[in-house]
C-alpha cells in the first residue's frame, strides 16, 4: 500500500516532491513529522524505474531533486484506480497477547492479571498521547480525524483487556 | 505545574459501610489517598466499585463510617454540618455526570449561583460568571437555558460553575459519562487547561479517555485501591510518532 499512497498523491496533477511531502504532513499532522523526507524520493525513484511515474526537470537548477516534477503514467493511474477499488483493512492481531496469557497461566511463570495490568498501563499512556495529539489539532482537521480513529481503537483494546481481566480473575479464584 | 509538594487533599483509612451483619456492604474499604496541589488524579474502576461513594466522602456530600479526610491541612470529616456546608460551597467544586444544572436558570445564572450563595456582591458574581463562561468557550451562550444547550455545552457550564468560588479542589464524577466523542474531547481539553493552570482535580470514571489525561491513575475494585500508575512525570512527554508508528511506511 505504501507506493500507492505516493501514486495517489499524484493522481490529481503532477507535483514536486516537496509538495508531496507537504501534503502528507498536512494529512498526518505530527505523525507525518516522523517521516524521513528521503523516503518520498526513494519511492518516487522506484516508481519511475517501474514505469508508473514520469519525471520532468523543470527549468532552473537541474541538479536539485526538488526541481523535478513528477506525474503518473497510464500504468500509474491504473494502479491508483485498483488501489481505490480494493477493500482491505488491518486485521486485529490479538492472538499473540492471548496466547501469552494462556502460557503464563499454564506454566505458572507469571500472573496473567499482572500482564494485563502492565499492558493496560501502556495502552493508557498511548491513549493519553493520542488524546493530547488530537486536542492539539483543530477540530475537523485531517489529523484530528486520524487521531479519532487511533483513540477509538485504543478504547476497544482497553475494553478487551477488561474482559481478559474479568475472565482471568475468575479463573485464578477457581470460579472459572 | 505542581507548587512544591503540598498535599491538597488526603484521606487515611477511609471507610464507608452500609447495612450490618450479613447485609454489611463495604462501599469504601480502607482508602489512603494523597493528592498534591496542582495534580490531576483519576480513580478508575467498574461501576459499583465504590468510586462515586469515595468522591462524595471526599467532598463532604456524605459522611464516612471511619477514617480521616484532610483538605488543605484541615481535617474536615469531623466538622459540623455548617462547616461542611462552607467547605462544599467554597472549598470544593463538583462536576457530575448528569450536569445537575438548574433548568429554569440561564447558563450565566447557573454559573454565578454558587458565588451568590457564598455572599458575593451580585455585580462581582456576574462578572466572574461571564469570565468563566468565556473560559469554557460559551460566552455566546450565556443567556441560553440548559435545555437549549447540547450535552457537551451543559457539562462545560457545569465545569464553569464548579470553578466559580475558586475551589481548592475540583471533584468530578464521570464527567464524560453522558457525552458523545466530540463533546468528550471538549471536556478533556477543558480539564487539560485546568490542569495546566494548576487546578487540583480528582476525577472518578470508567472512561479510559478522561482517565488517560490524569497525572496519576488509581485502579479501584470492591471499595479498595488496587494499583497506581503515573502517567506523567517519569517519562515526560513522548514523541507522538514513537507511540503510534509512522502509519505510512513509504519504503515498501
Amino acid at each position: 500500500m505504501q507506493q500507492e499512497v505516493v501514486l495517489a498523491l499524484l493522481a490529481k496533477e503532477p507535483a514536486h516532491g516537496y509538495q508531496l511531502r507537504a501534503r502528507l504532513r498536512q494529512a498526518l499532522g505530527p505523525l507525518g513529522d516522523a517521516m524521513n523526507d528521503g523516503q518520498v524520493y526513494v519511492t518516487l525513484a522506484r516508481l519511475e524505474r517501474s514505469g508508473q511515474v514520469t519525471c520532468e526537470r523543470a527549468a532552473g537548477d537541474p541538479d536539485r531533486p526538488d526541481r523535478k516534477v513528477y506525474g503518473l503514467t497510464a500504468a500509474g493511474h491504473r494502479r491508483v484506480a485498483d488501489w481505490l477499488a480494493e477493500v482491505s483493512w488491518p486485521k486485529p492481531d490479538l492472538a499473540e497477547f492471548h496466547l501469552k496469557l494462556l502460557a503464563a497461566a499454564a506454566a505458572r511463570l507469571a500472573d496473567p492479571i499482572a500482564i494485563v495490568d502492565a499492558q493496560r498501563r501502556e495502552l493508557l499512556r498511548r491513549l493519553r498521547d493520542a488524546e493530547r495529539a488530537a486536542m492539539a489539532e483543530p477540530e475537523g482537521s485531517e489529523p484530528a480525524l486520524l487521531f479519532d480513529g487511533i483513540v477509538l481503537r485504543l478504547q476497544a483494546d482497553l475494553r478487551w483487556l477488561e474482559a481478559c481481566e474479568r475472565v482471568w480473575t475468575r479463573r485464578r479464584s477457581g470460579r472459572g | 505545574m505542581r507548587s512544591g509538594d503540598t498535599v491538597m487533599l488526603a484521606a487515611r483509612g477511609l471507610r464507608k459501610e452500609y447495612g450490618r451483619d450479613d447485609g454489611l456492604v463495604r462501599a469504601v474499604d480502607g482508602v489512603d489517598l494523597e493528592v498534591l496541589q496542582g495534580e490531576t488524579v483519576a480513580v478508575m474502576g467498574p461501576s459499583g466499585c465504590g468510586k462515586s461513594t469515595l468522591l462524595h466522602l471526599l467532598g463532604g456530600l456524605d459522611r464516612a463510617t471511619g477514617g480521616e479526610i484532610w483538605l488543605a491541612g484541615k481535617r474536615i470529616d469531623r466538622m459540623r454540618e455548617r462547616g461542611m456546608a462552607a467547605i462544599r460551597r467554597a472549598g470544593v467544586g463538583f462536576v457530575f455526570q448528569a450536569f445537575h444544572l438548574m433548568d429554569e436558570l440561564t447558563a450565566i445564572e447557573n454559573v454565578e449561583l454558587p458565588a451568590l450563595l457564598a455572599g458575593r456582591p451580585p455585580r462581582a458574581a456576574r462578572r466572574r460568571a461571564a469570565e468563566l463562561l468565556d473560559r469554557v468557550g460559551l460566552a455566546d451562550r450565556a443567556r441560553h437555558l440548559p435545555s437549549q444547550l447540547s450535552g457537551g455545552q451543559r457539562q462545560r457550564v457545569a465545569i464553569a460553575r464548579a470553578l466559580t468560588n475558586e475551589p481548592l479542589i475540583v471533584l468530578a464524577d464521570e464527567p464524560t459519562g453522558n457525552l458523545d466523542s466530540e463533546a468528550t474531547l471538549d471536556v478533556l481539553r477543558l480539564f487539560e487547561q485546568l490542569n495546566g493552570a494548576g487546578q487540583t482535580l480528582v476525577i472518578v470514571t470508567h472512561d479510559p479517555r478522561i482517565a488517560a489525561t490524569a497525572d496519576r491513575l488509581i485502579g479501584m475494585r470492591d471499595g479498595a485501591f488496587i494499583d497506581e500508575t503515573r502517567l506523567t512525570g517519569v517519562t515526560g512527554k513522548r514523541d507522538t510518532a514513537s507511540s503510534f508508528g509512522t502509519l505510512v511506511n513509504l519504503d515498501g
